[in-house]
């Protein structure tokens, strides 16, 4: 039988098979007439600070380092990080602002590697780096969860995940308060663009080991977040 | 046909086995009380948790009703994204795909993400058969798969071994150089694990992995996990190959909204879990770009025809059941000899395999119904349940098998619905056991009932019914003006 036979087979077979299965649905019913009571909260009622605070609260909680600075701190922050982490070898996405960089890149010490989807580093490259630096998608205060969409300064998906370290900068007004809120503002991006999502919520863990929660087995073993107050008068 | 793996000794006979494995109870024990409390906190901070649990049931509700309608709009989602969609209808067709699928590229070894579909349809079997080597990713599975054995909890595969047994299988089976100096702390142990995967992610072909929930609307496929594996599989080979039981629809994006918010509280007890990986076929430049979706019957369907049985596809694999179960809590997983264990098995497996091959299923639980309060897509497992046992009783009784337990068992479940549904009727049974169990009860606990009710205690010691009852106790309590059910549960 050839491939194309069997596959024809098994799905005529098997939606056949289906509906035969539910022949107690009368034929006139259509899916929407099955009722999906949306009895649950789709906005949050907190007030934005309390939001903010909430996610920081809650990154902390699963074992995330969390800074809070103004924009205009935003490159000095960086780089005190990268200093008291010693890291040398940095990966960043090609279209994060030169402005975020500004401080790193008077440090001879620390090595910036820019990434792109034209011209990707390899697996090995970004094994041997001490980290990467990006943005984010959005992020929800009431899970402590960060969002990459690989979209502006995220870059594509293995470099969050190959490196060992991720800095990750959060806007103030990227942060929304509630499950549903993330999920409606991703719509465009799934329904348009097609493009990949990563939910973040704390460095990679385990508990396999008698329950014991582990940090980091395989995607990067400390995550480190810089939730920035935006600035109206300064340009990123 | 169908294949699960069939269970071949009976609940009880395996249960006895498990009961008298003291080290499996104590970590059973200590793991199902420390992710039961978790999950009992974050829930307990979701006001609308109950409208997320209707709504998931509501929503299972429909995509179930509609399944072939949901199955054909996810097929063209995902080929409009750029994936492949195939249909397999039993386990040794799904293996088949996958095999020259892998074959088609001419490679010899896979990485793999934990997926409970691809361990019922004995996958890594079918692949050694033909020469290729899946190397499992989660800490847990490359653990059990290192000792041989099968896992024992949906969520934490290795929860029967302890962690000097973890470090002593890694010893005998890891090369060297990743477990030089290694000490039983897990920190050093989940070390080890990260630098023997570390090589094969970075230079596999192939991946192969389950799926939590798919799209039909979008075609976007989801894994949710913690440990950064998946999205190690999910991201670096070039090929991805999912394999997806076909309950696992949901119609819309929007419906995340809901599973995103029950998945992870129900399931670790967690607010969130670590990581979640959505993708829509395949992106340019970003991730695998070759990906096929398998969609697999292997006795969904049979379990679809059933009206009462057919809720048991809702399951999203939290094992909150599991957790919550005075049973399974005993027992642990291994004795339901079966994939899918606890509750969610007992319901599950003999209708995915046939009741005819796992009949002593259903019996494996006492009906307390916490696994249906704790279900957070409202699964009526105790209801599912007794149609099961009443099914199993009715082809027994035709093959004239009739075994006196089973049989007496229908008359009591008939007897019990009766009292349990009423509660003035349960108060007054309950006040007329305490009497009369008085000539039964033998060193604090019931071992041997008479004439007809024997069979029910050959494989069951029985607990007296208590001097006073829960509901006495409530009701004096309040009366007293006593606290609230929080401090209860402690
Ligand atoms: S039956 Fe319900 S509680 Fe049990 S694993 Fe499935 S979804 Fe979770």
């Amino acid at each position: 039988m050839s491939d194309v036979q069997q596959i024809g087979d098994a799905r005529s077979t098997m939606l056949g098979q289906i509906r035969a299965a539910l022949r107690d649905v009368p034929p006139t019913e259509r899916p929407e007439d099955v009722p999906v009571a949306r009895d649950y909260q789709q906005h949050s009622t907190a007030a934005r600070e309390a939001i903010i605070e909430q996610f920081i609260e809650f990154t902390v909680d699963y074992k995330a380092i969390v800074h809070r600075v103004r924009e205009a701190e935003l490159a000095h922050e960086i780089a005190l990080i990268c200093q008291a982490r010693k890291l040398s070898r940095l990966i960043v996405p090609d279209d994060l602002p030169e402005a975020w960089l500004a401080e790193i890149k008077e440090r001879a010490e620390i090595d910036t590697r820019a990434d792109s989807r034209t011209d990707p580093l390899s697996n090995e490259n970004l094994d041997a780096s001490d980290g990467v630096l990006t943005g984010c998608a959005l992020a929800i205060a009431q899970t402590g969860t960060i969002i990459l969409d690989s979209g502006a300064y995220q870059g594509r998906r293995a470099i969050t995940l190959v490196p060992d370290y991720h800095l990750c900068v959060v806007f103030t007004d990227q942060i929304v308060g509630i499950v549903p809120e993330a999920i409606r503002a991703l719509h465009p991006t799934i329904v348009q663009e097609r493009r990949p999502l990563t939910f973040i919520s704390g460095p990679s863990a385990t508990s396999d080991i008698e329950l014991n929660r582990v940090e980091g087995v395989h995607g990067p073993r400390t995550l480190e977040v810089i939730v920035v107050e935006r600035d109206p008068a300064a340009t990123s | 046909m169908s294949t699960v793996y069939i269970p071949m000794l009976s609940f009880t006979d395996a249960a006895k086995t498990a009961l008298a494995d003291t080290q499996l109870r104590r970590n059973l024990g200590k793991a199902t009380q420390t992710i039961r409390t978790k999950r009992a906190e974050v829930v307990h901070e979701m006001e609308d948790w109950q409208g997320l649990r209707e709504a998931g049931r509501a929503i299972k509700e429909r995509t179930l009703r509609h399944l072939d309608h949901y199955l054909l709009e996810l097929e063209q989602s995902v080929q409009r994204a750029g994936g492949h969609v195939h249909w397999a209808r039993d386990a040794a067709e799904a293996c088949q795909i996958v095999t020259r699928l892998v074959q088609q590229h001419g490679t010899s070894e896979v990485v793999k993400v934990k997926s409970m579909t691809t361990e019922e349809i004995g996958l890594n079997e079918a692949l050694a058969e033909a020469q290729i080597t899946a190397f499992e990713t989660d800490l847990a599975e490359l653990i059990i798969q290192l000792a041989n054995e099968k896992s024992s909890h949906i969520l934490v595969p290795a929860i029967h071994k302890n962690r000097s047994e973890i470090r002593e299988i890694f010893l005998d089976n890891l090369a060297p150089e990743h477990v030089a100096g290694l000490t039983d702390v897990p920190a050093d142990l989940a070390r080890a694990a990260r630098s023997h995967l570390r090589q094969k992610f970075l230079s596999a072909k192939v991946a192969i992995s389950g799926a939590n929930f798919a799209v039909a609307e979008t075609g976007t496929v989801c894994v949710v996990e913690s440990e950064g594996n998946g999205r190690m599989c999910l991201t670096l080979p070039p090929v991805l190959i999912s394999v997806m039981g076909i309950e696992k629809l949901i119609p819309t994006w929007q419906d995340f909204e809901v599973f995103m918010q029950l998945l992870p509280r129900s399931s670790t007890g967690e607010r969130m879990n670590p990581y979640t990986t959505f993708w829509t076929g395949v992106a340019a430049s970003d991730g695998p770009q070759e990906f096929h979706l398998v969609l697999l019957d292997n006795g969904r369907i049979n379990t679809l025809a059933d009206e009462i049985g057919r809720q048991a596809l809702n399951c999203i694999r939290c094992s909150a059941c599991l957790n919550i179960c005075p049973v399974y809590e005993r027992t642990g997983g291994h004795a339901y000899n079966s994939v899918y264990p606890g509750p969610i098995g007992a319901i599950l497996t003999p209708q995915l395999v046939g009741t005819e091959h796992a009949a002593s299923l259903p019996f494996a639980s006492s009906l307390c119904g916490a696994c249906y309060e704790v279900c957070p897509v409202k699964i009526n497992i105790p209801e599912v349940l007794v149609h099961l046992r009443a099914k199993v009783v009715r082809q027994h009784q035709k093959e004239r098998r009739v075994h006196t337990y089973e049989y007496q068992e229908g008359v009591v479940m008939k007897a019990l619905s009766y009292i349990f549904s009423n509660r003035r009727r349960y108060e007054a049974a309950q006040r007329l056991a305490r009497i009369g169990q008085l000539p039964f009860v033998h060193g604090g606990k019931i071992d041997a009932l008479p004439g007809k009710l024997a069979g029910w205690t050959t494989v069951r010691d029985l607990r007296p019914v208590p001097q006073q009852s829960f509901r006495d106790w409530w009701r004096k309590r309040q009366a007293q003006g006593g606290s609230t059910a929080e401090g209860v549960r402690s």
